[in-house]
């Protein structure tokens, strides 16, 4: 599990990972719904990671914690 | 534009890392590459943040220079404690030039240097009570600091003292803001962890403590972060903005206090000039706050122009006008610089290695001037910065991370730039070289080059670096042993 925070970018959802100093964008989110948003996220740089579904953020950035599915290849 | 193509640029890396072992050249291969500007995504062509390879020259600092030296040290109110051995802080006193207006010793500490001066018996008893004592001393004797901050050391990290616990009592005592930081040199692989921890340091220990206080703001509230008033650049950004019609609450951290940034939470929007140093900072307050920020860049009147209206768009029309109203008025000694200095300047070739922001943001500066940059590099950047790099950059063009002090004089004595932009460490080595070379951190104690203002000095800079009849005289040692034997032969 780690701390991630999804932005609104210029060009969609851009993911951070603070950790790691990691910015990448988000290409596809599993659910976008205002009931149910979250669940797999797939990342511009390969990485995929998964966040528990919740109701839409009214506001972003939100700092949330996320489970590694994939890594990005380095 | 460039004047290489894409293989040509290719072969240059590879025959330049030709003298290096299998497994050095298989590391640094990533880390150079030709530019593509269809690319994207930077890590596609360029790997970056790695550790640097044991054995060369890296010209790479470290947590506690990224600390101390960049984010903390500028707050000219309070008093940064270089805790630990004498020397981190005594070689890397002033060498900034982060200017700020004040009294040095009474009421501002920009410039001077607070070390608690590590011993061998601290080292081996442990150095908190060092510490608890040097905060009594600097209480007595400079009783207008406005707070400490206690900036570690390698040692502070090994032996593990425990300068939280020292802070927090210390808090108490002299009822004023002592900030422990965990910036000791070791962590991470170059100043850029430094700035994310003084960042981490703000955020948990400066930025909340004014929530709730009633506070008079103007819906022009703005709040210039990451701008290190190197040579007065903040002031020449601030009079723009001002100009504009905005309120500047607080500049982070050049000329900057404390006060100002327990104040920016208040703020409409932060405008971001250091992505590299603090979009930690400005990330938080876009989450908790709600203020957005905005990526800006103030070299040259082309991208001055865009970032005003950009910023501009944030506001009503009253700014916008105001905004326009200055571009105009600007824009007649802009066009009266440009005539004087660009015909002289004219298709001169650049190469840039420096940090932070500044190998991408003054490539907009150096083409108003009609001269090119032939290569770009980052000392610390990570692949967020190369992504932003890519677009200002011209396809094929040279891209160098980390570079070694091999790689960058290889680089430089093939592609033959008119001129280079890069630190004191490099300075000498190029100009015995016989080529031109500016300070690009330090802007070779010029300055500021922000703003209009500044680029009528960046301007002139660079005509007299390039136009400086010595290097016509110069011939480099390799060269005139050359010509001797050539009239030996003849």
């Amino acid at each position: 599990m780690a701390n991630i925070m999804i932005r609104q970018g210029e060009k969609g959802l851009t993911f951070y990972l603070p950790k790691r100093d990691l910015e990448a964008s988000i290409e596809s989110i599993e659910f976008d719904t205002p009931e149910k948003w979250g669940g797999e996220l797939k990342l511009d740089n390969g990485g995929s990671y998964y966040i528990d579904p919740i109701a839409k953020p009214p506001r972003l950035p939100i700092s949330l914690r996320a489970k590694r599915l994939g890594a990005a290849e380095d | 534009m460039s004047t290489m193509t894409r293989e040509e640029t290719e072969a240059l890396i590879a025959e330049v890392l030709e003298v290096y072992p299998d497994k050095a050249k298989k590391d640094r291969t990533k880390h150079l590459a030709a530019n593509d500007v269809s690319v994207e995504q930077s890590k596609k062509c360029i790997t970056s943040n790695r550790k640097s390879l044991p054995g060369v020259m890296t010209i790479r600092g470290c947590a506690y220079a990224g600390s101390k030296g960049v984010v903390w040290g500028p707050i000219k109110d309070m008093i940064h404690i270089s805790h630990g051995p004498v020397g981190c802080g005594q070689y890397s006193r002033a060498g900034r030039r982060n200017y700020y207006v004040g009294t040095t010793g009474v009421d501002t500490f920009g410039t001077m240097n607070f070390t608690s001066d590590f011993q061998e018996k601290d080292i081996v008893f442990g150095g908190d009570k060092k510490l608890a004592k040097l905060i009594e001393e600097v209480e007595q004797l400079f009783p207008l600091h406005k707070g400490i901050s206690v900036q570690s050391e390698c040692p502070i990290g090994l032996i593990g003292d425990d300068i939280e616990s020292v802070s927090k009592k210390a808090t108490v005592a002299i009822e004023k803001p002592v900030i422990p930081v965990r910036c000791e040199g070791f962590r991470g692989v170059s100043q850029s962890l430094g700035h994310h921890i003084a960042n981490d340091a703000i955020r948990d220990w400066v930025l909340d403590k004014r929530d709730g206080q009633t506070y008079e703001s103007t819906p022009y509230d703005v709040a210039i972060i990451g701008d290190y008033n190197i040579g007065g650049d903040a002031w020449a950004t601030r009079i723009l903005l001002e100009e504009m019609g905005l309120r500047v609450v607080a500049q982070w951290s050049g000329d900057g206090t404390i006060a100002e940034m327990m104040n920016t939470p208040k703020v409409k929007l932060n405008l971001l000039h250091c992505y590299r140093s603090m979009n930690y900072i400005s990330r938080h307050m876009e989450e908790k706050y709600g203020i957005p920020y905005m990526e800006y860049n103030f070299f040259g009147p082309t991208k001055i122009v865009e970032s005003c209206r950009k910023i501009a768009a944030f506001f009503d029309d009253s700014v916008k006008e105001k905004t326009e109203a200055m571009i105009a008025r600007y824009q007649v000694m802009m066009d009266a610089i440009i005539a004087k200095y660009k015909p002289r300047l004219q298709g001169k070739k650049v190469m840039l290695y420096v940090g932070g922001l500044r190998p991408r943001h003054v490539i907009g500066a150096y083409e108003d001037l009609g001269m090119e940059v032939i290569g770009t590099g980052y000392e610390f950047a990570h692949n967020d910065d190369y992504d932003r790099t890519i677009k200002e950059m011209g396809d094929a063009t040279l891209l160098y991370d980390d570079v070694t002090g091999f790689e960058l004089e290889e680089f430089v004595k093939r592609l033959k730039p008119d001129m280079v932009g890069s630190g004191i460490k490099e300075k000498y080595i190029f100009q015995k070289m016989g080529i031109p070379l500016r300070q690009m951190h330090s802007w070779d104690y010029s300055g500021p080059y922000h703003g209009y203002d500044g680029f009528a000095i960046f301007a002139r800079d660079m005509d007299i670096a390039l136009s400086n009849p010595t290097f016509k005289n110069l011939t480099p040692p390799w060269k005139k042993v050359a010509e001797e034997e050539v009239k030996k032969a003849a």
